[in-house]
């Protein structure tokens, strides 16, 4: 028993280094995806416009610490994001951390929300559709899910602002209210952003329960679980619904994962202010060290999220957590 | 207390009902073994769900009735009938590995079986679950009870399995081919357990099975199956001293049966109005040879093998350092041109790691690999290429080595068309040639494995592995995939190629009757290792290890008894 827990902290040890080294190397791609890429921040913040005398540019340059070494700049950005802290804003001054830190919070719950939607309809239609194989509930079923796929997600929010408030005024049409000034009208400025997310993530969550499910429903397994007289219904939930889980999972996490970035239109169209609304701006503004900050939160909210996903896996199967440690 | 009458089964398919099962009548009475015996396809695995009532979803009952205790389990509610599994009727299955939830201990799984049916504490289910491993002489049963399906053997899962099924003691076991996924050995230990908790909980059991040599062990009487239709039903003694029907007999007949060998084995044929008989078919002698003969050189060996060494690295636990696991340790043997060796040993004992050597799939760690007098052991890949041509392997599954994307001609001109051999007109007259060669019409060479049974599709694998005219063939438990009938046709047209192509074959194989039926000498694998080596009448006449023995005595042997054959 000893040994099992050891090589299970073994494992999430090793994980832990490796989600750490991936990080590392991205936050090398992002420190030198800014360096390649055209302009000069120097110019763009004293007003290219305006010909700047090579002494303001100068000062501006030591200042901001742009005249270094290119590998001393890395090695202080490094040194200076593992402690949080990005540099500050070009445009006003305001420290990135600050900025970083209040967004991150607004498209982690979005994204939490159209995940726990994407859930809770994906995975018992999927269900419903597997277990009446080739019925006319599940072709219909199927057929919604590929149109779910399909929609883009500026269509079917367009489609839910129409419904849900311009006709039936419901919900707010976009915006956002912090939660501690109105808890309810938070949530229901999150509705409709949440809703056309996890409507079209439901779609591909359905269809991967189904085909999961299916696979462990032709299982000899369930065949004895039936010849040992044990009730369908906990056959399903019980048995093969634990076993179709970690595809499920997988698919749900990396979606989440993708959600990070992944969030910008349904941001821009709802008013959202999150990450991705941070970055655009950022990145029209070529406000370097907010790009920098808001794509090294993105990436490790990415990493981390995928760590969580694989140490889930370990608890569902028994076959990853003593095999492949 | 079962009795099966006038049982049809049909499978709904787009063109109608397709008849699987016609008019089966049975019963077993209570304490007794019934064999129900037959080859794949021909009903007995859809029989056995009819009377469980699990049917997949698109088979229905035609007509008769499934009678326990008197009552129709056909016209019970769903509810009811899965009140009676378990309790009344339980199941073993093939393959006990996939028969268990993954993720779940097998503790749970027993533990679970037997709160379905008896209202006891789980503390008591607990204890019971754990009396029943002892009672299947599982070694070590706390353990088992804390263990994943995956980290037991295959043995030991069937074991668990058959706890499982007796756990509520039901008044019949249904066991379905519940050794055939097993090595010898471990067989034999299953079929004793089944007999002997059969004498003890005093259920009926149903034994379905492909093999006869089971059959023979275990079963007080049999019925035979064959499309569907009971051929015969007799006490075990009776049908084996004297089979009255004729597919009967040529199911007997077509076993290669250890302690007699004959130079061909019979086959199953069925004539124009369907009946079936057993035929012992010549040796076909075509015409065309493939080439010359090749001039024997001077008794030298066309493979041998010099204290070949593969190791694998496995870590036992995950903290601790790997270990060094030797699957194939100082193997030493040599086979003469045109002659076959027999390579036997159970699941594990490394003929595949050896096999995989021998056609550098992988490379050795130590030791010579001596192909026609050069060494091949450590050859680079360019290096290798000519010897690649000399080198063909069949494969086991017949289903699983052909592309189903490729017709026949495409696959069996593949090898040709890597090496770049000949232009494409050349490649189809050898295709064709091929064909005929493995018995298979013209017509085939367009069409794509799907529409082929599993025999056709090793005569489709045999034609690929002889395209580059190979000295040296490999057959890795080439015929196990195939029902005896089959197998012996298969078997026969490897005899007749070998002659025809001058072949020499490396025949690995767990099954004993089929090796001493083919080999001329046979070498015994036991742990990587080669226990015993020599001509296969020797061995097979006086085993001198231990090890040998025990897997010759494994077999279940229909017939005389061994002690009285070996005395001959």
């Amino acid at each position: 028993m000893n040994a099992s827990i050891a090589g299970a902290l073994l494992l999430i040890g090793r994980k832990l280094l490796t989600a750490f080294a991936q990080l590392l190397v991205v936050a090398t791609l992002i420190f030198s995806v800014m360096y390649i890429m055209p302009g000069d921040p120097v110019l763009l913040l004293l007003g290219a416009e305006s010909n700047p005398s090579p002494e303001a540019v100068a000062s501006m340059r030591s200042q901001l610490g742009l005249d270094q070494l290119v590998l001393s700049q890395y090695f202080t950005w490094l040194w200076n994001a593992l402690h949080l802290d990005f540099g500050n804003s070009l445009t006003n001054g305001y420290p990135v951390s600050s900025y970083v830190l209040a967004n991150l919070p607004r498209t982690l719950e979005l994204a939490f929300a159209a995940i726990i939607i994407a859930t809770l309809i994906g995975v018992p239609l999927g269900i419903a559709a597997a277990l009446k194989r080739g019925s006319m509930r599940d072709t219909v079923l199927t057929s919604i899910a590929t149109i779910g796929i399909s929609v883009p997600v500026y269509i079917l929010g367009t489609l839910l602002v129409l419904i849900f408030s311009i006709k039936l005024g419901w919900l707010p049409a976009s915006g956002y209210t912090d939660i501690s000034r109105n808890l309810v009208e938070h949530f229901r400025k999150l509705a409709l952003p949440a809703l056309a997310l996890g409507f079209g993530l439901a779609a591909s969550i359905a269809r991967m329960t189904r085909s999961s499910m299916l696979e462990i429903l032709g299982r000899d397994f369930v065949r004895a679980l039936r010849a040992k007289g044990m009730p369908e219904r906990r056959i399903i939930w019980q048995h093969v619904l634990r076993n179709a889980a970690i595809p499920i999972v997988t698919i749900i996490g990396l979606q989440l994962g993708n959600l990070m970035g992944g969030t910008v239109l349904v941001e821009a169209m709802f008013n959202w202010p999150g990450l991705s609304t941070l970055l655009v701006g950022a990145v029209s503004a070529r406000n370097y060290p907010l790009v920098q900050g808001a794509m090294l939160a993105i990436a490790a909210l990415f990493i981390v999220i995928n760590l969580a996903v694989e140490l889930f896996y370990s608890l569902l199967d028994p076959r990853i957590r003593r095999k492949r440690s | 207390m079962l009795e099966v009458r006038n049982l049809s089964i049909a499978f709904g398919t787009s063109t109608g009902l397709k008849p699987a099962v016609c008019g089966i009548d049975f019963d077993i009475k209570p304490g007794e073994i019934l064999g129900l015996v037959g080859e794949s396809g021909s009903g007995k695995t859809i029989t056995s769900l009819g009377v469980m009532g699990l049917l997949p979803p698109n088979a229905v009952v035609t007509g008769g009735e499934v009678l326990v205790d008197g009552v129709d389990m056909l016209k019970r509610s769903p509810a009811e009938l899965r009140k009676l599994r378990g309790r009344h009727v339980s199941m073993i299955f093939q393959d006990p590995m996939a028969s268990l939830d993954p993720i779940y201990t097998c503790g749970d799984q027993i533990v679970e079986a037997i709160l379905l049916h008896e209202p006891i504490g789980k503390t008591a289910a607990r204890k019971k679950a754990l009396e029943l491993l002892e009672k299947v002489r599982i070694p070590d049963p706390e353990r088992t009870m804390r263990s994943y399906p995956h980290e037991l053997s295959g043995g030991q899962c069937q074991r668990v399995m058959i706890a499982m099924a007796v756990s509520c003691k039901p008044r019949i076991i249904i066991a379905d081919e519940p050794t055939t996924a097993l090595d010898v050995t471990v067989q034999k230990q299953v079929l004793d357990l089944l007999r002997g908790l059969n004498q003890e909980v005093g259920a009926a059991i149903l034994l379905i099975t492909h093999d006869l040599g089971v059959i023979y062990e275990v079963a007080d009487r049999v019925v035979v199956m064959y499309a569907g239709k009971k051929m015969e039903e007799a006490t075990t003694q009776n049908l084996f001293a004297n089979p009255k029907s004729d597919y009967a007999k040529a199911l007997i007949d077509s076993m290669p049966a250890l302690g007699c060998k004959h130079a061909r084995l019979p086959v199953i044929e069925r004539d124009a109005a369907g009946n079936v008989r057993s035929v012992r078919p010549e040796p076909c002698v075509r015409s065309a040879r493939a080439g010359p003969v090749p001039e024997d050189a001077n008794g030298v060996p066309l493979l041998e093998l010099k204290d070949l060494c593969k190791s694998y690295w496995v870590k036992p636990s995950p903290l601790s350092a790997p270990v060094e696991m030797r699957a194939v340790d100082k193997v030493s043997f040599a086979i003469a041109p045109r002659t076959t060796l027999g390579l036997v040993g159970e699941s594990g004992c490394g003929k595949t790691t050896l096999s995989r050597a021998v056609m550098r799939l992988s490379t050795p760690d130590s030791g010579q690999i001596l192909f026609k007098g050069t060494d091949i052991a450590k050859l680079s890949e360019s290096a290798m290429q000519p010897f690649r041509r000399e080198i063909a392997m069949v494969f086991q599954n017949p289903y699983g080595s052909l592309n189903p994307r490729q017709t026949v001609a495409d696959l069996v001109a593949a090898p040709m068309v890597i090496v770049g051999e000949g232009t494409s007109a050349e490649r189809s007259k050898r295709v064709a040639y091929l064909l005929d060669a493995v018995g298979l019409p013209k017509a085939a060479a367009s069409r794509y494995p799907h529409e082929f049974s599993g025999g056709q599709r090793q005569r489709i694998a045999v034609a690929r592995a002889l395209a580059l005219k190979p000295s040296l063939v490999i057959c890795d438990e080439a015929v196990s995939a195939l029902d005896v009938s089959v197998q012996a046709q298969v078997l026969n047209l490897l005899k007749d190629l070998q002659l025809e192509f001058d072949l020499t074959y490396l025949f690995i194989s767990h099954d004993l009757s089929v090796v001493e039926h083919v080999s001329d000498t046979v070498a015994v694998m036991q742990k990587g290792r080669i226990v015993e080596y020599g001509p296969a009448d020797d061995i097979f006449a006086a085993p001198k290890d231990a090890y040998t023995r025990m897997l010759l005595d494994a077999v279940p042997i229909i017939g005389v008894d061994r002690a009285a054959r070996r005395a001959q």
